[in-house]
C-alpha cells in the first residue's frame, strides 16, 4: 500500500470491520472495553463519598481508542498518554488493584499515592507517564523513540493525546524533530471537539488536523473512535505503513465524551453541547456497539453476561482492597524526590 | 593525569571522557556540533563519536527538552545543551512539570539521568535576554539538581558527576569562566553537594557562586594588603546544599557577606542569609550582608552595565563598612580587568 493510500480515505468508511480481530480475540477486546466502563462507572458511583480525593477525567465514550489503539500495538510499546488515561492504564496493565488504590491515595496504588488519577503510570507494563499538562507526553515519546534508534531496536512509541494539544507549539516541535528523524513514533489523536468546554472551531485556524499534519513526512490515518474494531484496523494500517517506509505514524480518532471535563457528572444542561439522540448515543458508545456487533455474530449473550460478572467482581475487590489499604506514611512524603 | 586547561578545555574533556566510558551518553543542542561549537567547550566531540551522539536539533527547546527526557527515561544518558540559559526559559515545563516530577509521581519507578548544560552571566552588552543566571528559579523546584562551577577543575570534575548521577542536573557556566585556565585531575570527580573553601580566612566569610568567587578572590587581595582575611567558599552546588560546610565557615568568622550572582530579591542569597541566620544567629557579630545585582533588567549600555553587576568593589566596601574600617584609597585599581579583555561578539 502506498503511504499516500491514507489520504483517498476518509475516517471511518473503510471496509475494514468483518476481519478485524479474530474471534478468539473479540471477548478479550471486549473485556478491555467493558473494564474500562465499569471502573469508571465505580467511580462515578464512589466519587460522592469523598475518599477519591483527586481530580478524574473520566473516558466514558473514548474507551475504544486505548483498548483498540494497545491490541494493535507490539508487546514491548512504550505508551504515554494525558490527564484521561484511566482506559489507557486499564488497557495496558488489566491491573484494577493499583489502579483503585492510587485513585484512594493509598501506598498500594500504582504511583504510591503520588500520582493520582491525573498521572497514572506503570512503566513496568509499557505506560511510561502520562500528564496532566496538555500535549508534555508528546516529546518525551519523541525522546523514546529517539533512544530506540540510537539503540538500535525497533520498538515502538505510541503517545495518546486530545485535539487541543495540536495547538500547543510542542506539538508541531514533535512532530518536526520526529518527521525529521524517522522515528518509530505513532501519535495518537484523540478528537473530542473540545478543550475543555471550548469547541474545535472557536480555537482552531485550520480546517482539518489531519489535513494540516499531512504536508509533514509522516504516515497519516483516520479512524472512527466510536468504534473499537475501527480503530484496531486503523492501527495495523499506520503500523504497515510503518514498516513498509520508516516515519512516525499519525492516528485520528474522534469520538464523544459523554461527560463533563472533570469530575463525574454529565454536563448537557450547561449549554454548550447537546445531549445525542439515543439513536446518535448509541452509534457514540463504544461499549454498546461492540456488544451488539458481538451480538450480531451470534456470540451468546451468556457469554457477554460472563464478561461483565468477572469485571464487576474484579472491581468490587479492587474497590474494598483500595478502601482498607493504608495510606502512605510520613516517610514516604520525602522518598522518591531523588534516586 | 594534570593538565593545565582552561574551563571551556575542561567541559569538552569531561564530556569526551564520559562518552568513552558509557556508550550511552550523548549531547546535543542547537550548536553543539557547528564549527564554533558552544565556544569550544563540545569541541571534538563529533569527530571521535560521531553525529550520531552528538548533533544539533531544530530550534524547539520545549520538545527537544521532552526528548532528552524520553531518552533518559529509555536508558540512554542524554547532556542537553543551551549557549544561553535565557532560553532554557522556552523549556520550562518540560523541566518543572516533567522532569523534576516523573520519578516522585511515578512511586519512584523511574529514573532521569539528564544533564542540561546552559551559559550564564556577562559577555559585553548581553542585555536583557542573554544574561541571567536562573540558578535560584531551578533550585526552587524539587527534583533538580543545580550545579554552578567556577574553576576548570570544577567544570570538568561536577560535569562528570553530573553526567552520572540518576537525577536531572542543571549545569550553569559563567561565559567569562571559559577563559580561564587551571589545573584540571582527571582523576578528581567530586560528588555534588559539597562546597569548597578557595581561600581560607578569619574575618569574614564571603559565601560566592559562580563568577563571584572570582570577584571575592580580587577582593581578598585588596583586603589582605590591611590585614583583613576574608574566607571565600564557593557554594558550587545549590541544590543539593552543603549546609554543613557553610555554616562551619561562618562559625568560624562569625561574619557573613552573601554574593550570590543573581538579582538579590527573592534570590538564592536570600536563601543563603536565612540560612546563616538561623544556624549561626548566636555566633554572628552583625547581621548578615547580602550582594545581588541591581533589581532592574540587565542593561546594554557598558557604564549600565556595570552599574547593574557586582564586582570586587562592592565586596571590598561590604567588608569594609561591616568592620568598622575607613574606605581604602582605591582610585588607581581596576576591577574589570577580566570585562575590559573579553571582546565578545557573545
Amino acid at each position: 500500500m502506498s503511504p499516500r493510500a491514507s489520504k483517498r480515505t476518509s475516517p471511518g468508511k473503510r471496509a475494514v470491520r468483518s476481519d478485524a480481530i479474530r474471534s478468539a480475540d473479540a471477548l478479550a477486546v471486549y473485556r478491555k472495553l467493558v473494564l474500562a466502563r465499569r471502573a469508571e462507572e465505580t467511580i462515578r458511583e464512589e466519587y460522592f463519598k469523598d475518599e477519591m480525593k483527586t481530580p478524574v477525567h473520566l473516558g466514558i465514550g473514548a474507551e475504544a481508542i486505548s483498548v483498540g489503539v494497545c491490541h494493535g500495538l507490539p508487546g514491548a510499546t512504550k505508551v504515554f498518554g494525558t490527564y484521561r488515561n484511566h482506559a489507557l492504564y486499564l488497557a495496558l496493565t488489566g491491573d484494577t488493584d493499583g489502579f483503585f488504590a492510587e485513585l484512594y491515595g493509598k501506598i498500594t496504588g500504582a504511583g504510591k499515592g503520588k500520582a493520582g488519577s491525573m498521572h497514572l503510570s506503570a512503566p513496568e507494563r509499557g505506560l511510561v507517564a502520562t500528564s496532566a499538562v496538555v500535549g508534555t507526553t508528546i516529546p518525551v515519546g519523541v525522546g523514546a523513540a529517539l533512544a530506540h534508534a540510537y539503540q538500535r531496536s525497533d520498538e515502538l512509541v505510541a503517545v495518546f493525546f486530545g485535539d487541543g494539544a495540536v495547538e500547543e507549539g510542542v506539538f508541531w516541535e514533535s512532530l518536526n524533530f520526529a518527521s525529521l528523524r524517522r522515528l518509530r513514533d505513532l501519535l495518537v489523536c484523540e478528537d473530542n471537539g473540545l478543550a475543555i468546554h471550548a469547541p474545535a472551531a472557536e480555537r482552531q485556524g485550520f480546517r482539518s488536523i489531519v489535513d494540516t499534519v499531512r504536508p509533514f513526512q509522516c504516515h497519516v490515518v483516520s479512524g472512527d473512535g466510536s468504534d473499537v474494531e475501527d480503530v484496531i484496523a486503523t492501527t495495523r494500517r499506520v503500523l504497515a505503513l510503518m514498516a513498509e517506509d520508516p516515519r512516525p505514524g499519525f492516528l485520528h480518532f474522534g469520538y464523544f465524551r459523554f461527560l463533563e471535563h472533570v469530575g463525574p457528572r454529565e454536563d448537557f444542561d450547561a449549554g454548550y453541547r447537546r445531549r445525542p439522540t439515543p439513536d446518535e448515543a448509541r452509534r457514540l458508545d463504544p461499549v454498546v456497539r461492540f456488544e451488539e456487533r458481538l451480538r450480531q455474530r451470534g456470540i451468546a449473550e451468556a457469554a457477554l453476561a460472563a464478561v461483565g460478572a468477572g469485571v464487576d467482581e474484579q472491581i468490587s475487590r479492587s474497590v474494598r482492597a483500595a478502601r482498607e489499604a493504608q495510606f502512605p506514611s510520613a516517610a514516604e512524603l520525602y522518598r522518591d524526590v531523588f534516586a | 593525569m594534570k593538565s593545565l586547561i582552561t574551563f571551556r578545555e575542561a567541559l569538552a574533556l569531561a564530556l569526551a571522557k564520559e562518552m568513552e566510558a558509557d556508550p550511552t551518553v550523548f549531547v546535543f543542542g542547537l550548536d553543539v556540533a557547528d564549527h564554533k561549537r558552544i565556544f569550544g567547550s563540545t569541541q571534538g566531540l563529533v569527530e571521535k563519536f560521531g553525529g550520531e551522539r552528538c548533533f544539533g536539533t531544530p530550534l524547539s527547546e520545549d520538545a527537544m527538552t521532552g526528548v532528552a527526557l524520553g531518552a533518559a527515561l529509555s536508558g540512554l544518558r542524554p547532556v542537553h545543551v543551551h549557549i544561553r540559559a535565557d532560553f532554557l526559559l522556552l523549556a520550562m515545563n518540560q523541566i518543572v512539570n516533567m522532569i523534576s516530577n516523573v520519578r516522585y509521581m511515578s512511586g519512584g519507578k523511574l529514573r532521569v539521568p539528564l544533564v542540561v548544560r546552559a551559559i550564564i552571566g556577562r559577555g559585553w552588552g548581553q542585555s536583557a535576554q542573554h544574561s541571567k543566571s536562573l540558578h535560584s528559579v531551578f533550585a526552587h523546584f524539587p527534583g533538580l539538581k543545580v550545579v554552578l562551577p567556577t574553576r576548570p577543575q570544577d567544570a570538568y570534575g561536577l560535569l562528570r558527576s553530573a553526567i552520572r548521577d540518576d537525577n536531572p542536573v542543571i549545569f550553569l557556566e559563567h561565559r567569562w569562566l571559559y577563559d580561564i585556565t587551571g589545573e584540571v585531575d582527571d582523576e578528581d570527580v567530586p560528588p555534588l553537594g559539597a562546597a569548597e573553601v578557595r581561600r581560607p580566612g578569619d574575618a569574614v566569610t564571603v559565601l560566592c557562586t559562580s563568577w563571584m568567587n572570582v570577584e571575592a578572590l580580587m577582593a581578598a587581595e585588596v583586603l589582605a594588603r590591611r590585614g583583613v582575611e576574608l574566607e571565600i567558599v564557593d557554594v558550587r552546588t545549590v541544590s543539593p546544599l552543603d549546609e554543613d560546610r557553610i555554616v562551619a565557615s561562618v562559625r568560624k568568622t562569625r561574619n557573613c557577606v552573601v554574593a550570590d550572582y543573581d538579582w538579590g530579591f527573592c534570590g538564592f542569597g536570600a536563601e543563603l542569609a536565612a540560612l546563616v541566620g538561623h544556624s549561626c544567629f548566636g555566633v554572628l557579630a552583625r547581621p548578615v550582608e547580602r550582594l545581588g545585582f541591581a533589581h532592574v533588567p540587565c542593561p546594554t549600555s557598558r557604564p549600565l552595565e556595570n552599574l547593574f553587576y557586582l564586582s570586587a568593589l562592592d565586596i571590598i566596601r561590604t567588608v569594609e563598612r561591616m568592620l568598622g574600617l575607613d574606605p581604602a584609597d582605591l582610585s588607581g585599581a581596576t576591577f574589570y580587568s577580566y570585562e575590559q579583555r573579553f571582546k565578545g561578539p557573545f
